[in-house]
């Protein structure tokens, strides 16, 4: 290398903390690449939409829309919730794999790389968002104003980031790449209770049970638009396990800092 | 070594402790730009965490550290310090090529992605998975990504572990290279004939403090002597640690071991102000000096004269 002396005073600093956009490029085909990651998080949501959303009273009404709409909406946030999670579980990976040891060896600040694992699960929870989306498009038995079917996507996309989080906290209670066999069964368990593959009966012992897990907020408010209904209940939800896994995740990381 | 340029490390009174654990207990150091230096020690001597406390990746318990001017972490920042980690520290999932550009994209200043490549020979792999190389290839690897801002100071943490003779003549020529363009090196290991051949200067460290400070040369002076063995009704154990040049006294039963640099003048008080007989002066090899330099021996701090600040 062409080394003569090295001046110190002329070395700069990188904006934004060393955020660019070759990082998410890069970060994002690595995602892209494995296999695992697009079929659970973007094929089979799109699948499990054509087995749900075809069912025989798919054109009945809810809301400003059909039921086949409401599927939809349920399973685009069920695919960006995968997305988000697997995201976030990759935060714990690449500390176990000493990444981040190694990314703090390089100018890239601690915020700006949960900033950008940050926008790296929203750019796959709204591409898992959009292929549900286009699937239904496809299909063509979803029907709802476009401003509803917006809505319900950005809406959505604001509710993975509970995911992302729980990701990350999952990703510190069970290392490595066991983190996504918890989360794969445990959210779908959540979403049978959360109301989003399945309706529950409103009032119903299950009902309550299920009214205190995670899913069941975000999906109330995720379908807001459609449905024209949002019980207070549901925002206090999808809050209170926001803050709980948050909260979580934070304290497994800084436990994990201290260590470094 | 007077050069006026700002040093490249500068370390006052740095104590770093873990609870009741102090691994670092107040060191004092100054090196400056273009040195290749060793840090020498045996395991725990606090090496790893002086090492990590220059990085920024722990915060000092008290004392302070400086990096070319700056905190670690302002050095970082700049690119202006690099370390090379032994294990771990790769994505599997990567290309060496999306490994190193993504490395890159973090500094404000790198060399070409392409010319780090070859100059790392690694060319050949760029488009392989970081899964699919080889220990040597990956270790290959993380030096091009740490060679890439163009670092005034590379830290190595036992850089030689695991290569075989021949991987260690050729990653030394390729630092020696290296530092006389102007980079200062200061890595830590446990071989004293590492830190012998390839450094400049040796930092001695035991037990979180720096014993001993000089070239390689000097500290093998220091490190050598000989041993006096001798029978001795009621040795006077301080009085024999008092003599001039004893390092320590060893006494198991009525059998005395003196280490000490100038041992005609133990024997010669042995045999005419003692009566000690059964005289016999042995050369203590090298490592079992080091040992005795370094090494946690039954003697307390106080007890013994040590070595400290003989030569810093």
């Amino acid at each position: 290398m062409s080394t003569t002396t090295i001046d110190p005073a002329a070395r700069r600093v990188p904006p934004l903390g060393g955020l660019n956009t070759t990082v998410l490029r890069i970060e994002l085909r690595r995602m892209l690449r494995n296999r695992r990651t697009v079929i659970f998080t973007l094929v089979f949501p799109a699948a499990l939409f054509f087995a749900f959303g075809s069912g025989p009273d798919w054109d009945r009404s809810v809301g400003h829309g059909n039921v086949a709409a409401y599927v939809m909406a349920s399973m685009a946030l069920y695919g960006a919730a995968l997305t988000a999670a697997s995201g976030g579980a990759m935060v714990a990976m690449e500390r176990a794999l000493g990444w981040s040891r190694q990314l703090r060896l390089t100018p890239l600040s601690p915020t700006a790389y949960i900033l950008m694992k940050a926008l790296l699960a929203l750019v796959l929870g709204a591409v898992a968002i959009t292929v549900v989306n286009l699937a239904g498009l496809v299909q063509g038995k979803p029907a709802m104003p476009t401003h509803v079917w917006l809505g319900c996507a950005v809406l959505t996309l604001v509710c993975t980031m509970v995911f992302a989080a729980l990701g990350v906290f999952v990703g510190y209670l069970v290392p490595g790449e066991n983190a996504m066999q918890v989360l794969g069964p445990g959210l779908a368990l959540f979403s049978f209770l959360g109301n989003v593959f399945i309706p529950i009966d409103q009032g119903s012992t299950m009902w309550h049970i299920a009214s205190l897990t995670p899913m069941f907020g975000v999906a109330e408010v995720s379908r807001a638009p459609l449905t024209g209904d949002l019980p207070w209940y549901a925002v206090l939800n999808a809050v209170v396990w926001l803050a709980l896994f948050v909260a979580g995740a934070a304290w497994r990381m800084s436990k994990d800092t201290a260590r470094v | 070594m007077t050069s006026p340029r700002v040093p490249a490390i500068r370390l006052g009174d740095l104590t770093k402790s873990f609870g009741d654990v102090h691994a670092v207990r107040g060191i004092d150091l100054r090196i400056e730009q273009g040195e290749i230096v060793a840090f020498l020690g045996p395991n725990g001597a606090g090496k790893t965490t002086t090492i990590d406390l220059l990085l920024g990746l722990s915060q000092p318990t008290a004392g302070s550290v400086e990096v070319l001017g700056h905190t670690p972490r302002q050095a970082i920042a700049r690119g202006l310090v690099s370390a090379v980690m032994q294990t771990g520290g790769l994505l599997k999932d990567l290309t060496v090529r999306e490994t190193v550009e993504y490395t890159a994209s973090l500094f404000a200043d790198t060399q070409p992605v392409d010319a780090v490549l070859a100059h790392a020979g690694i060319t050949g792999l760029a488009d392989r998975r970081v899964g699919k190389c080889s220990g040597g290839e990956q270790q290959r690897l993380r030096f091009a990504m740490a060679l890439l801002s163009d670092p005034a100071l590379l830290l190595l943490d036992e850089p030689t572990t695991g290569m075989d003779v021949e991987g260690r003549r050729a990653f030394w020529a390729a630092i020696r290279r290296d530092a006389e363009q102007g980079r200062t090196v200061l890595f830590a290991t446990h071989y004293l004939e590492e830190a012998d051949q390839y450094a400049d200067r040796i930092v001695l460290m035991r037990k979180g403090r720096i014993v001993a400070d000089g070239t390689g040369s000097q500290i093998k002076a220091l490190a050598a002597g000989r041993t006096v063995r001798a029978t001795l009704d009621d040795p006077d154990h301080r009085a024999l640690a008092r003599l001039d040049g004893v390092d320590s006294v060893e006494v198991r039963g009525d059998t005395v071991l003196l280490h000490a640099r100038d041992t005609d003048a133990v024997a010669r008080y042995l045999l005419t102000q003692t009566g000690a007989r059964d005289l016999e002066i042995t050369a203590r090899g090298i490592e079992e000096a080091f040992l005795t330099l370094t090494g946690d021996a039954d003697h307390a701090d106080t007890d013994t004269p040590t070595p400290e600040g003989a030569l810093a």
